[in-house]
């Protein structure tokens, strides 16, 4: 038995083998990919077509046949339209946009003071980008100089007024200024009050409770327009006669409220999945409501609902949008007024313009929904499904 | 002697201020107390205000002479029509357009859903960049933008595309043949109700044998020739009583016919374009939600990928995706107020002239709160017997 | 023990407490409560038109009241330490120091009930103090007028391309300020929707409507408002495109035609009224704002634009190729335009119509921007006397201005025919002509009471 032979046990590793000709390289991936069924082959077929007829168009009108600069409407119009162009042309008339670039910015924040808003635009930047990277260390002063610090700078900044900087009232803001300072302020102010109405709609106080809960599902159920609305044709009526908000802080309180009732439901969410007993573990080391809320509860409940608080933010960014219906100049509200510039009335105008307002809501849409994706894959600390 | 009195007590009982239920009623008479000044406060700065400008309050308004013009209305309207008929008229445009956004924006995201989860490369990337793109943008950015492209690409009513049946489509919207249903058109939605009842009917029995027998009937195919042979034979019965209005080229439109106008498609195409995007990823969440050895056990049993869809994952993907569709359906309805920007007269549209014409900001306002919450809690409403009706029953 | 001998106690109890722990602790909160308040103050002041109704510092009192028990509460549990916690994690004591700490709770709950009602009578004081002030000396306290225009409208409010807002409008708020001021640069203005203007305006959010807007009875009467007069005398007109329609030279073929309009405008209540009286059909296309109107008509959707027929000329400027639009000569309308304040202050409704009349007696007496100075010294008494050169006079100072003020707003924006020429008329890309806007002397309807 000792002596029986081994010789056929190798002794070391076999090398693997390459995988079968059919399924690597480029003809199995297409196989498996795009031509796996004769169902498949047609749904490929009707794809490339799409993509075929579409793309081509839309990079030549963008790109190829598209111009970039130019001093008036004239680079942008046909002959018969009485521009330069050859008849039949179609291209997108940059030009318009880089013309207007300075308005779709500032709106009419005068010339001169346009350093304010940008140096506000670069403080955001510095404060938002290190709170950003998880690695860059002191989180806390960082969140204090973004939270509060930030926010009372910026306000002397652009208001002026104070420090010997010329006072520009609110109504001459716009472009992706009011968007922006808009959605910021939104977004720092519903948070909390989020936070707030989602406690007292799971308060044992029935009062509260039911406050909150008629506040919530009241602005839940209407429109943002309304809102808007009923801040700017019907808050002034609220308010004593002669006491008058400025037409921004107006919209801002409608939008902030907005946000808030929905944050609430978010967080409500998160408070939800708490398990009880975190709850009774935490009233039974003696921690208070509010410290019971601060240590235990809220960070595990925020961490859950990061999602869905990232993509209330996205809906607030893009809901700023709708202040332009009560006559506030926001970016694409400027892009639209600049419409009926006489100088720039061509064809390609409208669309050239909307598209770079779209793209640049996309670009910021797209941008936090990425960062919350991340952010939720590096807090997911287990119970993965 | 007051320490006597004292001892007497029970030695660990709290102050009365540190009773937790004392300290909620106090908390919540604060608060009641904060919201009735702060309540009587408006009311009270409201009525200053009113009187101080003579603007008349109540909704007596409603009743008077409205005086404007309304380009889409479902019901009799003229400017002679009252102003609470032109809210009216305003809300059923809401309404029209609401829900024929849900039905394509359901449509269309179930069908980029599915394409998202495609095994097709091409399909899946295809979807992929729809989704990113619309969920990203404004609504009111894909309302413009439909709305100057419908102008800019459709050509003027001289012009028109002439499309079959007698249709043309040019800048001033969609025209087709009206029908005009002449005496004895009744029996035809006789006709269709009998058809519809009976083939529920068909349908009910014939799953009953199934469970019985096993035997199957060919249920769809007998519910098509009920609901479609029976009104057939009831405009035939009753003699064809059905002619076509079509729209006939005049000095500045086609008139005549049924006009879809181009504020209406955009609106629709945009709202059911935006929020198809949100109901794919939820479509998708849905399905890929279903344990994925649930489809697996459907190819164990032998059930074609058709019906495996049908009979197994998507009835489980229905309950993850009924509470978040039924949020989105109601996003879509008011996001239908931004019809505004574009000038299709909706509900707000319409409410807010009226508003500009009597100047009773207060009322307009609340009427249009109610009616919008009104719509929410009824959808809400809706969609949570439909949810109770879909969830699993356990045993 | 007696009621009057546990009252003393309670008493005893609420001195001492005030005196040792207390009052430090509440005159060290109070001191950053008065801190926090005036920075809430000085910020919210900034953000705010009034400062001192500011309604953001009511809330926050309101909030801060309820604040104050939270800190009371702290206070208290500081000082409790570790003696023995209660079933609700209060102090627990026996003895005469429960009896003391039993007096001390009874006097901190007294406090802090005064603390509340105090706060509150101070926020209802608050509330009761925002009384109205006249709209002049509201004005005067800011420092500028502010002046509701349109979102843009050629030749009657539009900003150029620095954003400063230019014509009739525009400048009629300037002369106001000068009037008000003697400067034409205090004002600032804020662009409206037709839908926002009335209560902009009933609301105190503007001082003066000066936005093309239509004098009616029922705006005077139901709306709150007061029209000083008219600044322009206007017309509802149509605008067709004459390439795509040629033949249409009057409004009365205009059967079956989609008509662009802006809403909320009594341009959509001519429109419907006219087209029912000659029984025509129509299509109306209604648009929020004057620029979506203009962009939908300009794109084809309609066949026909309606609006004043001055706004029909400043829009055609705007249109791709203005050459191809004609205006119709139809005016279906009277449209006096003219600038609004709120009712019940009379004194501004005074020297807002007076500013008007100023800029109409000027111009007939011929002085202008360029004559102004020399004309001060003028030999006619008349002249003398509208110019406030006059020994003793007190027309100015009696209308709440300074008396020099006809001076001050001929110097801002020059009389009402170099206003109009500049914005709409022969020296502007408009070119209308003066016609029934010409003064009474000169066949038109301008016509002013005279300043004596």
């Amino acid at each position: 038995m000792q002596e029986h032979d081994m010789s056929w046990v190798r002794t070391e590793m076999a090398l693997a083998q390459p995988a079968p000709a059919g399924v690597v390289g480029f003809g199995a991936w297409v196989r498996k990919n795009l031509i796996a069924s004769a169902g498949d082959t047609i749904l490929t077929i009707v794809g490339i077509a799409l993509v075929v007829m579409i793309l081509p168009q839309i990079i030549n009108w963008a790109f190829i046949d598209a111009v970039w600069t130019g001093p008036n409407r004239t680079v942008c119009a046909t002959v018969a339209q009485g521009g330069i162009q050859p008849d039949g042309w179609s291209g997108a008339c940059w030009a318009f946009v880089n013309a207007k670039f300075g308005q779709i910015m500032f709106g009419t924040y005068p010339v001169e003071e346009r350093w304010r808003p940008i140096l506000v635009g670069i403080l955001l930047v510095v404060l938002l980008l290190p709170m950003l990277i998880p690695s860059v260390p002191r989180k806390g002063l960082n969140a204090l100089l973004l939270i509060v610090v930030f926010p009372i700078v910026s306000f002397f900044l652009l208001v002026g007024g104070a420090f010997g900087l010329e006072h520009v009232e609110t109504a001459r803001w716009g472009g992706l200024l009011v968007t922006l300072s808009l959605s910021f302020v939104a977004i720092v102010v519903s948070l909390p009050l989020g936070i707030v109405l989602a406690l007292g709609r799971r308060s044992r106080m029935p009062v509260v409770k039911m406050l909150c809960v008629i506040f919530i599902e009241a602005v839940r159920g209407i429109p943002l327009i309304t809102v808007l609305f009923m801040a700017s044709v019907m808050l002034p009526l609220f308010l004593p006669p002669g006491v008058t908000f400025d037409k921004y802080l107006r919209a801002l309180i409608g939008v902030s409220l907005f946000a808030a009732a929905y944050m609430a439901e978010v967080v409500r969410g998160g408070l939800q999945a708490i398990p009880k007993g975190q709850y009774e573990g935490a009233d039974s080391l003696g921690l208070g409501y509010w410290q019971k809320m601060y240590l235990i509860v809220m960070p595990q409940a925020l961490k859950l609902v990061i999602p869905g608080i990232v993509n209330t933010f996205i809906g607030m960014f893009k809901d700023t949008s709708l202040v332009t219906i009560i006559s506030m100049f926001d970016l694409l509200g400027i892009v639209k007024q600049n419409f009926s510039d006489a100088n720039w009335a061509t064809a390609q105008t409208a669309r050239s313009g909307l598209i770079f307002a779209a793209f640049v809501f996309w670009l910021f849409c797209f941008g936090m929904s990425r960062y919350s994706m991340y952010t939720e894959r590096r807090l997911d600390t287990g119970h993965k499904r | 002697m007051a320490s006597q009195e004292v001892l007497r007590e029970e030695p660990s009982r709290a102050s009365l201020i540190n009773d937790p239920k004392v300290r909620s009623i106090f908390y919540q008479c604060l608060v009641v107390a904060l919201l009735v000044s702060g309540v009587w406060w408006i009311v009270h700065n409201t009525i200053v205000n009113l009187t101080n400008l003579h603007i008349a309050s109540g909704f007596a308004f409603l009743r008077g002479r409205a005086g404007f013009d309304i380009s889409d209305t479902a019901i009799a309207y003229t400017s002679d029509s009252t102003y609470g008929r032109a809210i009216i008229v305003g809300l059923i445009n809401t309404l029209i357009v609401a829900f024929v956004g849900i039905i394509t924006a359901t449509i269309i995201g179930f069908i980029v859903g599915i394409g998202r989860l495609s095994k097709n490369w091409l399909i899946q990337k295809i979807c992929t960049v729809y989704v990113e793109v619309f969920r990203n943008i404004p609504p009111l950015l894909v309302i413009f933008f439909w709305y100057s492209g419908v102008l800019a690409v459709l050509p003027a009513p001289r012009d028109s595309i002439n499309l079959p049946f007698s249709s043309f489509l040019n800048q001033r919207g969609f025209y087709f043949p009206r029908a005009i249903w002449g005496d004895g058109s009744w029996l035809i939605l006789v006709g269709l109700l009998a058809g519809i009842a009976m083939a529920w009917f068909v349908a009910h029995k014939a799953h009953q044998r199934q469970m019985a027998t096993g035997q199957q009937f060919p249920v769809f195919w007998t519910s098509l020739a009920l609901i479609i042979g029976l009104p057939l034979l009831a405009y035939a019965l009753s003699g064809f009583p059905l002619t076509f209005d079509f729209p006939k080229q005049s000095t500045f439109n086609l008139t005549g016919g049924f006009v879809v106008k181009p504020e209406f498609l955009s609106l629709y195409l945009a709202l059911s374009f935006y929020t198809a995007a949100f109901i794919a990823e939820i479509v998708r969440a849905g399905i890929r939600g279903v344990a994925r050895g649930q489809s697996e056990a459907t190819a164990a049993l032998g059930l074609r990928a058709g019906q495996a869809l049908r009979l197994v994952v998507v009835p489980q993907a229905m309950r993850i995706v009924i509470p978040p569709l039924a949020s989105q359906y109601l996003n879509l309805t008011k996001n239908s107020s931004l019809a505004i920007a574009i000038g299709y007269p909706d509900l707000t549209a319409t409410t807010g002239t009226v508003l500009n014409q009597t100047g009773q900001a207060v009322e307009c306002v609340v009427i249009m709160m109610v009616i919008y919450l009104a719509i929410s809690l009824l959808t809400s409403l809706l969609m949570n017997w439909f949810n109770a009706k879909m969830a699993l029953v356990e045993r | 023990m007696t009621r009057s001998e546990s009252a003393g106690r309670i008493f005893a109890g609420i001195v001492r407490i005030c005196a040792r722990r207390t009052l430090p602790i509440l005159f060290a909160w109070l001191a950053n409560f008065l801190t926090l308040l005036a920075a809430i103050q000085a910020f919210a002041a900034a953000g705010f038109q009034t400062l001192s109704n500011s309604v953001i510092f009511l809330d926050l009192t309101g909030i801060i009241a309820f604040d104050a028990i939270r800190e009371w509460e702290a206070a208290r549990r500081l000082r409790c330490g570790f003696l023995g916690m209660g079933r609700n994690g209060s102090c627990v004591h026996t003895g005469k120091v429960r009896v003391y700490l039993k007096n001390r709770e009874k006097g901190l709950w007294v406090m802090k009930h005064i603390a509340i009602g105090i706060l509150g009578a101070a926020t209802l004081g608050l509330m009761a103090s925002a009384a109205s002030a006249t709209t002049l000396d509201t004005v005067k306290a800011k420092g500028f007028i502010q002046c509701g225009v349109s979102t843009g409208l050629a030749g009657f409010s539009a900003p150029d391309d620095k954003g400063d807002w230019q014509g009739i409008d525009a400048d009629f708020c300037r002369a106001v300020a000068a009037a008000v001021f003697g400067d034409g640069t205090k004002v600032k203005f804020t662009p409206l929707s037709a839908k926002e203007r009335f209560t902009a305006l009933q609301s105190g959010e503007v001082d003066i409507l000066s936005r093309n807007t239509t004098w009616t009875i029922n705006r005077d009467t139901a709306l709150g408002l007061n029209f000083v007069g008219t600044t322009y005398y206007d017309g509802q007109g149509f605008m067709i495109n004459a390439k795509k329609l040629p033949g249409v030279n009057s409004a009365l073929q205009l059967s079956g035609a989609a008509v662009c309009v802006q809403s909320g405008t009594t341009t959509e209540l001519n429109l419907a009224d006219y087209f029912k009286a000659n029984k025509m059909e129509y299509n109306p296309v209604v648009f929020e704002k004057l620029e979506e109107v203009n962009a939908a008509y300009d794109a084809g959707r309609c066949d026909v634009y309606t609006t004043d027929q001055s706004g029909l000329y400043g829009i055609r400027l705007t249109l791709g190729s203005p050459a191809d639009h004609v205006v119709l000569p139809e005016i279906i309308s009277k449209e006096p335009l003219g600038p609004a304040v709120r009712q019940g202050d009379d004194q501004w409704y005074h020297i807002v119509k007076w500013t008007y009349f100023a800029l109409l007696d000027a111009e007939e007496l011929g002085i202008t921007k360029a004559n102004v100075d020399e004309m001060k010294s003028s030999a006619s008494p008349e002249i003398k006397r509208v110019l406030g050169q006059e020994a003793d006079t007190k027309i100015g100072t009696d209308l709440g201005v300074s008396n020099d003020w006809v001076v001050n707003i001929v110097k801002a924006v020059g009389n009402y025919g170099e206003m109009f020429d500049r914005n709409v008329g022969s020296g502007s890309p408009l070119k209308i002509a003066r016609g029934i806007n010409a003064l009474w002397t000169k066949g038109g309807l301008q016509y002013a009471p005279p300043i004596r």
